[in-house]
């Protein structure tokens, strides 16, 4: 499969050259963790010394990434100067959390989008037409910070919904189903504030994809056989349409995880983007590198995917790779 | 014809709504700053034309707020006390366009304070907020566009003009900076700048890290345009006539790209509208005192202000003409650039 590998050998490129990038642009970076203990005239400024040759702050660029590099093998990402443990557990946790609203998100997202779209290209210049698209056009023009603080109006305002965080206090005492409940109440609102974000882009693609193959003699022809329309729409004209929605699909996966960073800051959903702020803001050099790498492992992942799903459903692909 | 006006419509829309931004001066009745801590979080006043007794007024006017007794930010309206509203006033210096100073503001009252968006936890106006963090917001986005197009510009031309291992260098850097979702790379630029420093120094940092977030994709298409152009035969032509690569690009490579590079402008202002608005949200961008569209969200991070002050959330419906100007101009672009467009 040379299509696939040569996929997968340049995924592994785009990691390799973002995390080089990222130890670069650190470099150049003014001020660090230790900065701050400076100006505490209660810390030695031998300690402050001790402490930055202890975390190879002092060492040449290319042994700290070769470094960096073997903690990553052993599992661990370096080091965390404010939590003064290893940065992959830390991360992972939030990296879950993270991958759980985003791929419900997605799910949800598509799961609208996909109906959405087809209905509306069905109906080109029609009522539905009309109806979706101008919905969808006053859900671009909305910022979506605006979409994700009034959502959270809502929850305050009407009590429906728990407010921040992912569990609440007594998750540990409830039942599997409680706690399923609970979990997913939690989560309603985060990603009812992706699922809006990501909704207009989507819909417009699915609706131009499809609309552009719905006029094709072939879907004629399977209309004069007497074929039922929902099948003609969604067995025949979905998969002629595919191509351009499974690129799509790798790239709404960057724009929802984009969008999770600015929604689990807003509603305080414990993922890597309030994490991964709070490293900013303390100078944390490890954990933004590993945060920042994680987005790109996910993106590149999902673009992978993408290219595996392509590779699935187009046979011209396959055997433009064989020949 | 039609399509058009349509564009010039939005064109208009867009001047209209940049021009009140500029003249955020005249037309606000405060300077931003400028601090009242004995009205806290007062609501929108409502403008009167009939006043209490039923008498009608041809000038509009306000009732002055009172606190009601026994709370701390619940205020009525004083029907005893109406503030007339007056037009062309003295007030708070300011500086129009940034160097002619100035007193006069477009409305404003004699006596009390007047606050048509109410007033935040300092008792600053926020409809002088509003319009001030438009300069900001709008601005960082007019010019992190700027800066992006131009970088896009340069490295399209020279990786699909001159190709080879330019092209491979480029296109390869391109791809690494796309891989990142981008606000997370926007983040990561920001947290690789130094934390504490001025609001001016804020306002550049971050022109500077959105202009350097962006250039990927407008640089791919630039150089699909380019590779494109460059075997077009009046260019061959030209070539042919010993035009140098810098002429030809200039001449009659670059004019092609226009288009592209028009279109992508209207995509992307409204995008680093929004990435200076989260920067200063998130408290990694402008900070306070001065207003940004960003900053004047952010205390609505606090669940109790969120709950009990709506006015605050006002900024957030005002920007959406903004948003929808740019988005309708855009499509109006996409649909003209069409010819030109090529695929991802």
């Amino acid at each position: 499969m040379p299509f696939l590998l040569r996929r997968f050998a340049h995924a592994v490129f785009l990691l390799v050259g973002v995390s080089v990038l990222a130890f670069v642009f650190t470099v150049l970076a003014p001020g660090n963790f230790f900065d701050e203990m400076r100006l505490n005239p209660q810390i030695a400024p031998e300690t402050i010394k001790a402490l930055r040759t202890h975390y190879e702050l002092e060492r040449p660029l290319p042994i700290r990434y070769a470094h960096w590099l073997s903690s990553l093998l052993h599992g661990d990402m370096g080091f965390s100067f404010a939590y003064n443990r290893p940065v992959a557990p830390l991360l992972l946790v939030r990296a879950r959390n993270t991958l759980l609203l985003t791929i419900t998100a997605m799910f949800l997202a598509w799961g609208i989008a996909l109906p959405l779209g087809i209905w509306s290209a069905e109906h080109q210049g029609g009522i539905p037409d009309r109806m979706v698209s101008s919905g969808t056009a006053a859900l671009l023009v909305i910022p979506d910070l605006a979409l994700a603080l009034g959502l959270l109006v809502v929850a305050v305002k009407s009590g429906w919904f728990p407010v921040g965080g992912m569990i609440s206090v007594h998750f540990e005492s409830l039942s599997f189903a409680g706690k399923a409940r609970d979990l997913l109440l939690h989560m309603a609102l985060p990603a009812a504030a992706l699922v809006l974000s990501v909704l207009p882009l989507l819909i417009r693609h699915v609706r131009a994809a499809v609309a552009e193959v719905l006029d094709a003699p072939f879907l004629l022809a399977a209309e004069g056989h007497g074929i039922p329309r929902g099948t003609v729409l969604y067995r025949y004209a979905l998969p002629a349409a595919a191509n351009p929605l499974i690129s799509l699909f790798g790239f709404s996966i960057g724009t929802l995880l984009s969008g999770s960073l600015l929604v689990e800051v807003v509603m305080s959903w414990p993922g890597l983007g309030p994490f991964l702020l709070e490293a900013i803001l303390a100078r944390d050099l490890y954990v933004v590198i590993g945060g920042v790498l994680l987005s790109t492992l996910f993106l590149v992942g999902g673009n992978l995917l993408a290219d595996m799903l392509l590779y699935w459903a187009d046979p011209r692909i396959r055997t433009e790779a064989a020949s | 014809m039609k399509s058009n006006r349509a564009t010039s419509i939005w064109i208009v829309l867009l001047l209209a709504l940049h021009v009140m931004v500029v003249f955020a001066g005249f037309l606000g009745p405060y300077d931003p700053t400028e601090q009242d801590r004995k009205s806290p979080y007062l609501p929108p006043m409502r403008l009167h034309l009939v006043d209490a007794q039923g008498h009608f007024h041809a000038r509009p006017f306000v009732y002055s707020l009172t606190r009601r007794e026994g709370a701390f930010d619940q205020y009525e309206e004083d029907t005893a006390r109406p503030l007339p509203l007056k037009f062309f006033v003295k007030g708070a210096r300011y500086r129009l366009l940034g160097f002619v100073p100035l007193r006069w503001h477009s409305f404003g009252t004699e006596s009390d304070r007047i606050y048509l968006l109410g007033s935040d936890s300092y008792g600053r106006d926020q409809l002088s907020r509003f319009l001030y963090g438009g300069q900001v917001s709008l601005f960082a986005g007019l010019l992190g566009a700027g800066i992006t197009l131009l970088l896009g510009l340069c490295v399209g031309a020279l990786a699909g003009f001159y190709g080879g291992w330019r092209d491979d260098l480029l296109m390869r850097l391109a791809e690494l900076f796309l891989a990142l979702p981008w606000l997370y790379l926007l983040f990561a630029l920001r947290a690789f700048l130094p934390l504490a420093v001025s609001p001016l120094q804020a306002f550049f940092l971050i022109i500077a890290v959105l202009g350097t977030v962006g250039w990927a994709r407008p640089a791919r298409l630039v150089r699909g345009v380019v590779l494109s152009a460059k075997e077009r035969d009046f260019v061959r032509a030209a070539r042919g006539f010993g035009a140098t690569g810098g002429y030809l690009l200039r001449r009659h490579i670059l004019p092609g790209a226009s288009s592209v590079l028009l279109t992508q402008a209207a995509i992307l202002v409204p995008q680093f509208v929004l990435a200076e608005m989260t920067l200063s949200f998130v408290g990694l961008g402008v900070p306070e005192p001065v207003p940004s569209w960003g900053n004047l969200l952010s205390s609505l991070q606090q669940y109790s202000v969120l709950v009990s002050y709506w006015w605050m959330y006002l900024p957030a419906f005002i920007m959406v003409p903004f948003f929808l100007g740019y988005l309708g101009l855009g499509s109006r672009l996409q649909q003209y650039g069409e010819p030109y467009k090529i695929g991802k």
